[in-house]
């Protein structure tokens, strides 16, 4: 059996697949890698389904030993990434020898990289997701110096051939994400609601797999009063007493009591997990 | 009785009624049909709160135009509560001796033993989970009384505390902060992910609490 061997798990480095949805009534939201798109194509390059569990990398910094031979794949964040110190393409697939050492170094564009190993990590499986549900505190732990990943049995798919030219990295400026409208709009001033479309935000330094917050000018409600504790959505944009808006995430408390102005939709989504802070947002609607 | 729907993004509805007991007959509605398989294919969850509910769909399945119908024509009344499969209670042993009971008790201008008996007579259903995994709010028709919060939040609740906050009755799932007052403590089980379900309170689920000895 082929097996990881992290020895440096850098800023943040948990495992993630496509999460466990249906369980928001009881609680428990659905997690799961926040770029799915990025989980979905380092899977393919690799020949494994789209849901196979891989390392969610944050920022980078992570260096690891593979025992056996395999396949593997690093898609999301841009950045160096190295085998027994060559350079290996990002967004590609690429075979590590027993005994390679692979480093991914800190992102250059992005911020969540996303290593797929083919045969996928074969953790315990928890409400049949082997997701890292910061919140809840559900699924594998984050992953130590020294944590050993099993990796599971090859696919049936064999690795496909790709030009690695169709990859494309992470926007380093400025990056729009279309909008619905939330439950809750009409809460909010005309001039807020313009506010939320004109303004240049910046992604606060406030930002993890529960939310994203963005700095701005306050959002102002036209009426007082609380709201009662409400299901969200992923990409749910709420505003706080404050007025500042947060872009709540997959590892989000399943109910919040602010109310939510608007949602980031579906095909924006992967979009936020890979901003950095300080990075600029803009909204459009969609 | 009114709901109104309120967009949620491409993949749920919220729907707003205008009491918890509308969102309890009505959720007993949407789930009894779908449960007895007269509701439409594509409804993926239903999620309760105090005033809403939220019906999650897979829109490669059904359109949310089609799901915003159906939901609006479900009949229910406030009050008239769909019995079904959660009809039996689940019943939660409590050993009474919270570090707040007296305390609670003289709030309400009751006796602790008065405090006791009542929550042990009432028949709760769980309303809505949230806060944490498996946390159950818990409502009653027999409890007539509204706890405060604490002033000043636990930084630990342990697990199987049994407690009361506002109109609502919980039990803690597991070790966390926590401002509802304590009166009791369980040793059943609230929350086991290799359970199915994992919840032993699931919205919906009749619940009463029995009286046992400290041990």
């Amino acid at each position: 059996m082929t097996r990881l061997v992290v020895e440096q798990p850098g800023t943040l480095a948990l495992v993630e697949d496509l999460g466990r949805p249906g369980f928001a009534r009881l609680g428990v939201a659905a997690s799961g890698a926040l770029d799915r798109g990025a989980l979905a194509l380092a899977n393919r390059l690799v020949g494994n389904p789209d849901g196979a569990a891989a390392l969610e990398l944050l920022v980078g910094g992570f260096r690891a030993r593979f025992e056996g031979e395999a396949w593997f794949a690093v898609t999301g964040a841009w950045g160096g990434i190295s085998l027994d110190g060559r350079p290996i393409a990002p967004y590609s697939a690429a075979r590590a020898r027993d005994g390679s050492v692979l480093e991914v170094r800190v992102a250059e564009r992005g911020i969540r990289y996303l290593l797929a190993v083919r045969g996928g990590l074969d953790v315990p499986a928890v409400l049949g997701s082997r997701s890292r549900d910061t919140l809840a505190g559900i699924g594998p732990e984050p992953v130590r110096s020294g944590d050993v990943l099993e990796v599971g049995p090859e696919p049936a798919a064999s690795v496909p051939v790709v030009d690695v030219d169709v990859a494309f990295p992470p926007p380093a400026g400025a990056v729009t994400l279309s909008l619905r409208p939330g439950p809750r709009v009409d809460w909010f001033t005309d001039a807020a609601r313009r506010a939320l479309f004109e303004t240049e935000w910046r992604l606060s330094e406030q930002a993890d797999r529960i939310g994203a917050r963005l700095v701005g000018p306050a959002l102002e409600r036209h009426r007082d009063g609380e709201l009662e504790s409400e299901a969200t959505v992923p990409g749910s944009i709420q505003v706080a007493g404050g007025g500042q808006p947060t872009i709540l995430l997959a590892d989000r408390p399943v109910t919040g009591g602010y109310p939510v102005i608007a949602i980031v939709a579906p095909g924006s989504l992967d979009a936020v997990a890979q901003l950095r802070p300080g990075q600029a947002v803009r909204f459009r609607h969609a | 009785m009114s709901r109104r729907l309120l967009p949620s993004g491409d993949a749920a509805l919220l729907v707003e009624c205008d009491s918890l007991d509308e969102v309890l007959a009505l959720h007993d509605a949407l789930e009894a049909a779908l449960r007895q398989a007269q509701g439409p294919e594509g409804i993926v969850e239903l999620v309760p709160a105090a005033r809403t509910i939220l019906v999650a769909i897979d829109p490669a399945v059904i359109p949310l135009e089609s799901a915003a119908t159906w939901v609006r024509r479900i009949p229910a009344e406030a009050g008239s509560r769909t019995a079904g499969a959660n009809a039996a209670p689940v019943t939660i042993p409590v050993a009474y001796d919270g570090d707040d009971l007296a305390a609670t008790a003289a709030l309400l201008a009751i006796s602790t033993e008065a405090l006791v008996a009542r929550h042990v007579e009432a028949e709760w259903r769980v309303a809505f989970v949230g806060f944490a995994p498996g946390f159950g709010y818990l409502v009653s028709d027999d409890w007539p009384f509204e706890v405060p919060r604490l002033g000043a939040p636990r930084t630990r609740v342990p697990p199987g505390a049994v407690a009361l906050a506002g109109a609502f009755g919980g039990v803690y799932p597991r070790p966390s902060p926590g401002g509802w007052r304590l009166i009791g403590r369980t040793s059943a089980d609230l929350w086991n992910p290799e359970a199915d379900p994992p919840a032993l309170l699931a919205p919906g689920r009749r619940v009463r609490f029995e009286a046992v000895d400290a041990g």
